[in-house]
């Protein structure tokens, strides 16, 4: 009896954006059983944690500990880590949303069938947007395992950072769609590529923001993996700040201004 | 041995209304005009096709009919609603089966349609029996597990005609659904397409072949360079535009154009219209036997004389001439 | 008449001609950024330290720049292998094409690892070349480190061309330069010496062609002696680069063949 209340209220649901937009993801979802794909997941976990590794204790070996804006002292493992999962949650949804989405829609048109279904080009890029975020969390979480295994983050902080990091991959997925978008073909992604790997560099990953000069500062702060990056240090870092709701809602921003932004290119694109 | 259309395919109860009309519609693609002021109606139960070459404008009206594209100008129904606001409602009715295959090359053939099937809302249980059933229908239930990749160019167009079938839809669009699929494989896909029709599905298709638009059609539009030229049953086409016979004469070696020369006005008083190739004679007639006939007795005598019924081809190249268009 | 192979690299020369903006980017902006900012923003905590720049002796880019012009080469000669070599199996055709033409096999492959010696030439000089207006080139014998970082991207690049030639799932190319170049890029010593680590690890880094690589480079551009001396690493990458040829001429025929 139960059972089928909830059969037909999920049945009904199916017919909704919300069920398309879930159908779209699940298209991702069942094409992801490859064995290379499975490979690929593994070593995506690992990459981040190398990068701890080499970063945090190699370098940080040499560099001892860092003083905090507040004055406390901590090891430089303790802060890169934070930076790293945050670009780790970022590098997921944003190659998935850009490389990825452009592959599907340019490369193999797979949303020209798919918008001949009651799929709108909105869900299209919602549905792409949901899978990159998933595979941000799953990145994310094994990341935070880590941290919690090397001594860098406690559970407590752990389970307070997740839903930050889900943020970041929200906005970077949308970003990377938008992207997605204006790319023409593979050679454009050199660019895109440098310039993450730039924001990486200078997101006050390595270094806390005010060691920067004035107007480099300002550019910085522009990024969203600063933004990024203050949420999951403050939250790891135990040094909570109003100003950190501000950064949440950059993000917010970000990423919805991507996908709204996307969703009407996309449509541009496949309904001429 | 005998196909069985699926059990999961229900018989639908026609509507009286006409399931699509078009007024004055128009595509424009920047300073392109694609669709030049289309008019035209199907009804339900109807195999309606559009004949046109390449760039006649009959995917862009596909296109709009199915609403993935907005109409730049006049007037589009379909099952009376309007596709730019009803679009998903309209579009859950349809189903496509586009000129290109757009499977997906990542999924197996079986997923290919359940994957589908999930952006209709159709529950994974339905999906899957109704997904088995179609690919025996279209003969593909031997690879139900295997990949898209190596599957040949008429499995792929049975498949993606599998996937458009998967919503049970009550109009079925076919864009070319044989283009470049070898005899067997057209026959088959012919076979089915009637076998929904038969079963009251009303069909819309674009070809380029006369003989596939011959076989399936009811009623049919000839396109060319965006506007609809001439129209009705492929049987009443051949009497308005053709004759009820041709003969094609051939002379060996002989260019026909020197043979026209010498047997100088005699041609035209064998046939009602005639058209001289670089490499034969058409001779129009409504007694190809008569004027093979007289044809045999001219000097030089043709080589080879071939006495055969009109088609839809006559009609095409009579209506939008010989010269190429892309 | 040309050398068959010449024709072969003559062919990927050509195709350079209409790419190199983007490689640009990737292989030369990227790393003249990362250089800049990783020595900028761990210099600023090294730097400064009086206790001797965190034990290195010298500026954190001083010791930074040789190692990623290293790792550069190494990325060059890998980046090139992966895509490139599989898409001319089974995307663009081209090797199939070279074979219909009365190239052989081994020609193709040297046509092909020919053209990763100039690309690899040309980012190492440009590399070297911001290096020295850095001002961190430790004179004219620091122009040993072009040949060094040369054979480095040739050491990674002929097994990856081996590699590429025998997979079949394209998905794999990725997995091959993330567990190849980045591991290697980040623990053979470019950003911290080997000895920060434990003794396994430090073992199991010097059997990377990286770290040889490194070794070389580092002693050119700064003046110092390397760890083994120049004719062990240089021996060693050598080594791998003729056994990588051989095996990569054994997959290419195996797959021209079949």
């Amino acid at each position: 009896m139960v059972t089928a209340v909830l059969a037909t209220r999920l049945g009904r649901l199916a017919s909704t954006p919300a069920g398309r937009i879930w159908a779209v993801c699940l298209r991702d979802v069942t094409a992801a059983h490859s064995v290379g794909y499975t490979f690929l997941l593994v070593v995506g976990f690992l990459e981040p944690v190398l990068y701890l590794l080499s970063m945090g204790f190699g370098v940080g070996g040499m560099v001892g500990e860092v003083v905090l804006a507040d004055g406390a002292r901590v090891s430089y493992a303790s802060f890169v880590a934070p930076a790293m999962l945050a670009a780790s949650a970022m590098n997921g949804p944003f190659f998935e949303g850009s490389i990825g989405f452009f592959s599907k829609m340019r490369y193999r048109k797979l949303f020209d069938a798919t918008i001949s279904t009651p799929v709108t080009p909105f869900e299209v890029a919602a549905g792409e947007l949901l899978w990159s975020l998933g595979q941000g969390a799953m990145y994310s979480l094994a990341f935070c395992t880590v941290m919690v295994a090397l001594g860098l983050a406690t559970l407590g902080q752990v389970l307070a950072v997740l839903p930050a990091a889900l943020l970041i991959g929200f906005a970077f997925g949308g970003l990377g769609l938008l992207l997605a978008t204006f790319i023409n073909s593979w050679k454009d992604f050199d660019y895109l590529g440098a310039i993450i790997f730039s924001m990486f560099l200078f997101s006050g990953t390595f270094t806390p923001v005010e060691a920067y000069p004035g107007p480099a500062q300002i550019i910085v702060w522009l990024t969203p993996l600063y933004h990024g990056i203050e949420l999951t240090r403050g939250l790891i870092l135990d040094a909570l700040s109003l100003s950190m709701l501000a950064d949440a809602a950059y993000l917010v921003v970000v990423g919805l201004l991507g996908l709204w932004l996307a969703s009407r290119r996309i449509a541009r694109t496949l309904c001429r | 041995m005998p196909h069985v259309v699926p059990v999961g395919y229900r018989h639908r109860v026609p509507k009286p209304a006409s399931l699509i009309e078009a007024h004055r519609l128009v595509k424009r693609f920047g300073d392109f005009v694609a669709v030049d002021g289309v008019d035209l109606q199907v009804q339900p139960g109807e195999f309606f096709g559009f004949l046109g070459a390449n760039g006649a404008g009959k995917s862009s009206t596909m296109r709009m009919i199915g609403c993935v594209s907005p109409p730049s100008e006049g007037v589009l129904r379909v099952f009376g609603l309007d596709p730019i606001k009803d679009g998903p409602v309209i579009r859950s009715r349809l189903g496509v089966c586009p000129q290109q295959d757009s499977l997906d090359e990542e999924l197996t053939v079986l997923e290919n349609l359940v994957v589908y099937a999930r952006y209709f809302g159709i529950p994974r249980r339905v999906a899957r029996q109704r997904a088995e059933e179609l690919l025996e229908f279209v003969q593909l239930s031997e690879r139900i597990t295997s990949k898209v990749e190596p599957l040949s160019g008429g499995m792929k167009r049975r498949l993606t005609i599998a996937r458009a079938l998967i919503n049970e839809p009550e109009i079925l669009m076919l864009d070319e659904p044989t283009t470049g699929l070898d005899p067997q494989a057209r026959h088959l896909v012919w076979e089915r397409l009637f076998q929904l029709k038969q079963r009251g599905v009303t069909q819309v298709l674009t070809t380029h072949y006369m003989d596939e638009a011959e076989q399936l059609c009811d009623r049919l539009v000839v396109m060319d360079h965006g506007k609809i030229i001439a129209e009705g049953s492929p049987r009443r086409l051949i009497e308005q535009y053709s004759t009820k016979e041709v003969v094609e004469l051939r002379f060996g070696n002989l260019p026909p154009e020197t043979v026209a020369r010498r047997i100088n006005g005699r041609i035209s008083e064998h046939c009602e219209r005639h058209e001289i190739l670089p490499d034969r004679i058409l001779l129009y007639t409504a007694d190809g036997d008569a004027a093979a006939e007289a044809a045999s007795r001219e000097h030089p005598a043709p080589s080879s004389v071939l006495v055969r019924r009109s088609t839809l081809e006559d009609v095409f190249l009579h209506l939008t001439g010989r010269t190429l268009v892309d | 008449m040309i050398h068959p192979a010449m024709a072969a690299l003559e062919y990927h020369l050509v195709c350079y001609r209409r790419s190199w903006r983007g490689t640009i980017f990737t292989f030369f902006v990227v790393p003249v950024v990362f250089l800049l900012g990783m020595g900028w923003s761990i210099g600023g905590y090294l730097d400064g330290d009086a206790a001797g720049q965190g034990g290195l002796g010298v500026s954190y880019l001083t010791f930074l720049a040789p190692g990623l012009l290293a790792s550069t080469a190494m990325q060059v000669g890998v980046g090139e292998g992966t895509h490139p070599v599989y898409g001319a199996f089974h995307w663009t055709r081209t090797y199939h094409m070279m074979r219909m033409s009365p190239l052989t096999t081994t020609d193709i492959l040297v046509g092909h690892l020919g053209y990763i010696l100039v690309r690899v030439t040309i980012s190492a000089t440009g590399f070297l070349l911001v290096m020295a207006l850095l001002g961190i080139v430790d004179g004219a014998a620091g122009l040993a480190a072009l040949p060094a970082a040369v054979l480095v991207g040739c050491s990674m690049s002929a097994f990856v061309f081996a590699f590429s030639a025998t997979i079949t799932e394209p998905v794999l190319l990725d997995v091959v330069y993330r567990i190849l170049v980045v591991p290697m890029s980040l623990f053979a010593g470019v950003f911290f010496p080997v000895a920060q680590m434990p003794a396994g690890a430090r073992l199991a880094a010097g059997l990377l062609p990286l770290w040889h690589g490194v070794e070389l480079c580092r002693s050119a551009t700064m003046g110092i002696p390397s760890q083994l001396g120049a004719p062990v690493h240089a021996g060693y990458l050598l080594l791998w680069t003729v056994v990588g040829f051989l095996v990569a001429r054994w997959a290419f025929g195996r797959r021209l063949a079949g």
